[in-house]
């Protein structure tokens, strides 16, 4: 078995746009849980609200670029409000049964064969990145070394992403420095005290859930850009993906998330570069290759459950900050 | 209360039940709330005085809790009005209450654990810039309203005695202190009248002198205290007014000696050997034992 090929592969994931997106979606669900307190199951419902949001009017409206954008905020904001509006008044276990509902909704509107026309179905959507690629401003040519050779294009879509994400981690640490963020982690912790000090609970609550989701939504966008629109991908493997990078980095903090990616993003290829290589190399017998698929998936179920037994503030998180029983 | 007409300096006209107030900060009119079959309150008319501190007392489940509930909008009543400084306040949601000046502590303390108890003080602090979404990404516009209130809640733990927790996670401080927290935090945010859901519940004997001496602080600095109590001599001590309810109704009110010296309530309300289980704390106070060793000592120590 070729160990450079696997390793180069895995260590491939680390800068790849993939990881940024889910560092991205791990950075709004930080916000939503790690500070708010808010339990959002739904993130892949927003990162799909994200990709067709940005897709759709390219294709169908020819729309340039940046309308994309702005519209994939927009929507995530109207879901956000969508989800929050009826729930937030309501105990926190509301926000989570509705989320998860919400997500799947979306997942199953997209690829209805009633909206074909528009969102492609379960086919998805392709034929979008002409328009990014045509605003890179890097000349042609290979970029990086070893496992990090880009072209161009695959360089310049790695840059956009993480700028995002680090973009996104600065906003994130503005705002929990600040008053703002104090309230809403007061809230987090006991939310009739904070409205009983004369805050506005609702509002505040909001303000998180669409904070979160409209990264969810960015996230969603970095992860299609460089490839196609897969309406399968939004399921509810990709939320749980999500929160066990969050829990993996720790969930009220600022790497907590970019690191928890990275790391998943890592493990993820990494474990299945192995099973395969082993499989081809006739050292495992047992299994099948697509059966080693699953299998990863199994063994980093069991590192979840070990992480979240022996190191619940994961690895950044303070430990004296989990010690309470609160 | 008893055959003949009985006044007060606080009362216009006669003491009893509902009575009006010379200067009533809080006045509430046919409150009602129930629970399925259950009236928990049932308040035809009552008048908090203002400046002054009022015990609001009563058996379990007399309402005492859902009524402070309903007052600040923690809780909808079915039907009422009522009015704190001559503002309206039915159906007015509890954050804006809060806002208006009449600020509330809960039974059950609820110290924001993974904040530092310095956070919890600052979030007591109203009208902050910087809780504004926008401005709070800008520290320079929100930074000397912070250093203010900083400053303020420093003074207000030092007197509390939890400046040296300051630092802390409130979920490491004793049930006492989180009391002393909860009760601190509310006055940063400057109220008017504030309402103590049973601040002395769980707290030790030698707390609980300090917690009665912060109350009595309160009043002198003007400002109007209403608390929710079982211990009657706590009540006897410190308060000025007293409300009685029963089963969700306003059945006794008066000045402390003269409504727990009234027999019907302490036979219905009270328990008729109220006095005998509960005399303790009066008859040895433990801080004032404690002092006069302390000063017996000193004064044998002078001798030699």
């Amino acid at each position: 078995m070729d160990w450079g090929q696997i390793l180069n592969s895995a260590a491939g994931e680390l800068l790849s746009p993939v990881t940024a997106a889910y560092a991205l979606a791990a950075i709004g669900i930080s916000v939503h849980f790690g500070y708010a307190g808010l339990l959002n199951f739904g993130q892949a419902g927003f990162m799909a609200i994200g990709a067709y949001a940005f897709v759709v009017p390219i294709l169908s409206f020819d729309a340039p670029l940046w309308a994309g954008f702005l519209s994939a905020i927009v929507f995530s904001i109207i879901f956000a409000l969508l989800l929050g509006v009826p729930t937030l008044r309501l105990r926190a276990d509301y926000l989570a049964i509705v989320t998860i509902a919400s997500a799947e909704i979306v997942r199953y509107t997209v690829s209805t064969t009633a909206l074909t026309d528009v969102t492609g179905g379960a086919a998805g959507l392709s034929g979008f990145n002409s328009g990014f690629n045509a605003i890179n401003p890097f000349p042609s040519g290979t970029y990086g070394f070893g496992p990090f050779t880009y072209t161009e294009n695959q360089l310049w879509v790695r840059v956009f992403g993480w700028s995002l994400v680090i973009l996104a981690s600065v906003l994130v640490f503005l705002l929990m420095r600040s008053p703002w963020g104090r309230v809403v982690k007061g809230i987090r912790e006991d939310e009739d005290a904070v409205r009983s000090l004369g805050k506005n609970v609702y509002a505040f609550k909001m303000q998180a859930l669409i904070l979160g989701g409209v990264l969810g939504s960015l996230a969603g966008i970095v992860y299609v850009l460089p490839r196609a629109v897969q309406p399968a991908n939004y399921g509810t493997t990709l939320t749980f993906f999500i929160w066990t990078m969050l829990l993996l980095g720790g969930a009220a903090t600022v790497f907590g998330p970019i690191v928890g990616a990275m790391i998943f993003a890592t493990l993820l290829t990494l474990s299945d570069g192995i099973l395969r290589g082993l499989i081809s190399a006739d050292i495992i017998t047992f299994i099948s290759g697509t059966q080693a698929g699953q299998i990863r998936f199994m063994i980093i179920g069991a590192v979840l459950m070990a992480l979240v037994v022996f190191r619940p503030q994961g690895i950044f998180g303070n430990k004296k900050e989990l010690s309470f029983n609160v | 209360m008893s055959d003949t007409m009985l006044t007060h300096p606080l009362v216009v006209g006669e003491v009893g039940p509902g009575c009006k107030k010379v200067d009533p900060i809080v006045v509430a009119d046919g409150v009602t709330r129930t629970f399925g079959g259950l009236t928990a309150v049932d308040v035809a008319h009552v008048e908090i005085p203002r400046g002054q501190i009022t015990a609001l007392i009563g058996p379990n489940g007399a309402g005492k809790t859902t009524f402070f509930n309903l007052l600040t909008g923690f809780d909808k009543p079915n039907a009422g009005k009522w009015s704190f400084e001559g503002h309206s306040l039915a159906r007015v949601p509890a954050y804006r209450v809060a806002r208006k000046g009449m600020v509330r502590t809960f039974q059950l303390t609820k110290s924001l654990g993974r904040l530092t108890v310095l956070q919890n003080m600052l979030l007591g602090a109203t009208k902050q810039p910087g809780e504004n979404m926008f401005t709070a990404l800008f520290k320079p516009l929100w930074n000397r309203n912070e250093d203010e209130i900083t400053v303020r809640a420093k003074d207000l733990l030092t007197r509390f005695k939890l400046d040296a927790k300051m630092d802390d996670y409130a979920a490491s401080l004793s049930g006492g202190q989180r009391k002393l927290l909860e009760m601190a935090r509310a006055l940063m945010s400057k109220p008017v009248l504030i309402m103590l859901d049973e601040p002395m519940a769980g707290v030790n004997p030698a707390l609980t002198q300090s917690l009665l001496g912060h109350i009595k602080e309160l009043k002198s600095e003007g400002m109007s205290v209403l608390f929710v109590e079982h211990d009657m001599h706590m009540v006897r001590h410190i308060s000025d007014w007293v409300i009685v309810m029963a089963e969700g109704k306003v059945v006794a009110e008066g000045p402390p000696d003269q409504v727990m010296n009234d027999q019907a309530v302490i036979d219905a309300y009270l328990g008729a050997h109220h006095d005998e289980d509960l005399g303790d704390m009066t008859e040895s106070n433990p801080v004032l034992e404690a002092k006069e060793a302390a000063a017996a000592h000193a004064a044998e120590e002078g001798r030699h």
